[in-house]
């Protein structure tokens, strides 16, 4: 059966409102970035110009992958126990959208504002490092290898939170215990991004394709389990 | 104060048809057909053996007691949620896992609970279900079905600034919204003011005219009364099922109700089996209940009786029975069986 555009679209922009309107899950999502920014900033702040060739061989830029390791999951644990909680999901699935248009609307609800926070905290830290760290320690901190893992490991990390807390909200009972799980789950992760970034695990070209191709096959595995998870009837009953 | 209900502009038979439309048992003139079907979650069984039909433009009324089976089975022929056996047939499809996208085109669910996003306005909550059922016109669709319910000039607000009465009646607009072929209204008017009320059964009484099948479920027993051409009576079984007036033919003895001054020395007596009077009751020292078997004929008799009989009369009537007396005979009855 096809899927529509226009109905992911509808369920995209029903997110996208809601979200806007919610004050404290926006604040909640511009704070949690913000907090992982404190531990590189005193860091790098606390290197002296003599000491910054100590940074070519750290990669404090991979510790800001936490944050799209964390945020998403967190916010996706919400979308369907949430729907649940206010009563609003029983309307929803009676209407021709399909689980998988549903759950793609709102992945990409948690995705785009996601990504957007994780890619805007990271140029926020490169600013602050160029204009306010002492002199040679930014270009010994900003390096290529580290910008492009940045780059590319955002996204497939944002993708990965994302199945996890929709696996975890389509299983849950309420928002409360479905948004500590998320983070708890998530946990791991973050620990495998410290431990690159404080060179527990090199950082090495072989290191880098392991985790991508690792978190490619996780992402796919995780739109497959969030949708097999996705059961009308046990989420309009709660009996199976 | 309520407006007519538009007709959807892309109501023209584009629906898609994701599966063929059921074959036996699906007549053109029939929205609902339900054969011994059954639901149970473990071993507590929601409902069994209902069947039944609903015909095309027909407000067919589905009553019963809390936890009767009346909201898990309308989930079920919405396909939210699967039977355990049994069959039916919905809008012309076969109630199966392939057809729920063809099925749920074509019928909307107003829920007891309006479920609405209450941080979104009533015209985005609407414009969301607009687009999932992919209307061609929505925002003349949305204009539509709000001045239907009376709430155009709400569109603006944000849905938790609603009272409950108006949350219902978004609630009442989204299911409006698709033009459906079967419309299933859960206590549609739970909540509402009399007024409100009055202006979702003129809805309802316009959606009949245009051959909209409604299936509502509802304990105002007065609602039901006034609004459905047939009811059902359930307690997880079928109990009943006819027009209201069926049904209290079938359980009550047709009867006149006289009132007088003073009490008659033998109502036997003038109340004689000539009349076509068939049993004497009584109802309060002057009030005489009067079995008859056919109220025309039998009334004009009664009354010269009773002037002859030189008795003060206050008043000669036509006992009624409402639902609510067939409900309860039904519902109070052991194993939903009336007594008599």
């Amino acid at each position: 059966m096809r899927s529509s555009r226009r109905r992911v679209m509808a369920v995209l922009r029903k997110e996208l409102r809601d979200l806007r309107r919610s004050g404290n899950v926006v604040t909640a999502m511009v704070v949690l970035p913000l907090v992982f920014l404190i531990q590189p900033i005193i860091q790098v702040f606390a290197i002296p110009s003599s000491g910054s060739a100590a940074l070519h061989h750290e990669h404090t830029l991979i510790y800001l992958l936490a944050i799209p390791a964390l945020v998403p999951s967190a916010l996706s644990a919400y979308s369907i126990v949430g729907e649940r909680m206010q009563g609003t999901l029983e309307p929803l699935l009676s209407t021709p959208v399909q689980e998988r248009e549903l759950i793609l609307g709102k992945a990409l609800a948690v995705f785009l504002p996601s990504v957007s926070v994780a890619y805007a905290v990271f140029a926020l830290f490169i600013a602050i490092v160029e204009l306010f760290a002492a002199p040679g320690v930014a270009p010994a901190l900003v390096q290529g290898p580290d910008v492009l893992a940045q780059f590319v490991f955002t996204p497939l990390l944002v993708i990965m939170s994302i199945w996890i807390g929709m696996a975890i909200s389509a299983r849950s009972r309420d928002m409360r215990t479905a948004g500590q799980l998320s983070i708890v789950v998530s946990l791991p992760t973050v620990a495998i991004t410290s431990l690159i970034a404080f060179n527990v695990i090199p950082a090495t070209l072989q290191v880098a394709l392991v985790c991508g191709i690792g978190l490619l096959f996780l992402d796919r595995l995780g739109w497959r389990i969030a949708t097999s998870l996705f059961d009308r009837e046990r989420l309009i009953t709660s009996t199976k | 104060m309520m407006g007519p209900m538009p007709r959807s502009g892309d109501d023209d038979g584009s629906r898609a048809e994701t599966a063929p439309r059921a074959g036996s048992g699906s007549e053109p003139d029939v929205a609902l057909v339900v054969r011994s079907l059954s639901k149970q979650f473990g071993d507590r069984i929601a409902y069994e053996d209902l069947s039944f039909e609903v015909g095309r433009g027909e407000v067919f009324g589905f009553l019963g007691p809390n936890g009767a089976g009346k909201t898990t089975t309308v989930r079920t022929l919405g396909t939210l949620i699967a039977p355990s056996s049994g069959t039916a047939v919905v809008a012309g499809f076969d109630l199966t896992p392939e057809n729920g996208l063809a099925i749920r085109e074509r019928i909307a669910i107003m829920p007891e609970v309006p479920g609405l996003y209450l941080r979104l306005t009533v015209r985005d909550n609407l414009a969301c279900f607009a687009d999932l059922y992919e209307l061609s016109d929505p925002t003349d669709r949305i204009h539509g079905v709000l001045e239907a319910v009376g709430l155009a000039d709400r569109a603006p607000d944000a849905c938790g600034a609603l009272s409950k009465g108006l949350r219902q009646r978004v609630s009442l607009a989204r299911a409006l919204l698709s033009d459906p072929e079967v419309l299933f209204l859960d206590e549609p008017t739970s909540g509402l003011d009399p007024a409100a009320s009055k202006d979702v059964h003129e809805i309802i009484d316009d959606l009949r005219r245009r051959g909209v099948s409604v299936f509502l479920t509802t304990h105002r027993l007065d609602e039901a009364e006034r609004l459905c051409d047939r009811v059902a009576i359930l307690n997880t079984r079928m109990l009943t099922i006819g027009r209201t007036d069926e049904l209290r033919d079938r359980l009550f003895n047709r009867s006149l109700t006289v009132r007088i001054r003073r009490p008659l020395v033998d109502p036997n007596v003038v109340f004689g089996p000539e009349l076509g009077v068939t049993s004497v009751g009584t109802d309060g020292p002057t009030t005489y209940v009067l079995g008859v078997s056919d109220i025309e004929a039998a009334a004009p008799g009664v009354a010269r009786a009773l002037v002859a009989a030189d008795a003060d009369i206050l008043s000669l009537t036509e006992s009624h029975h409402s639902l609510e007396d067939v409900y309860l005979q039904f519902v109070e009855s052991p194993g939903g069986v009336p007594a008599g």
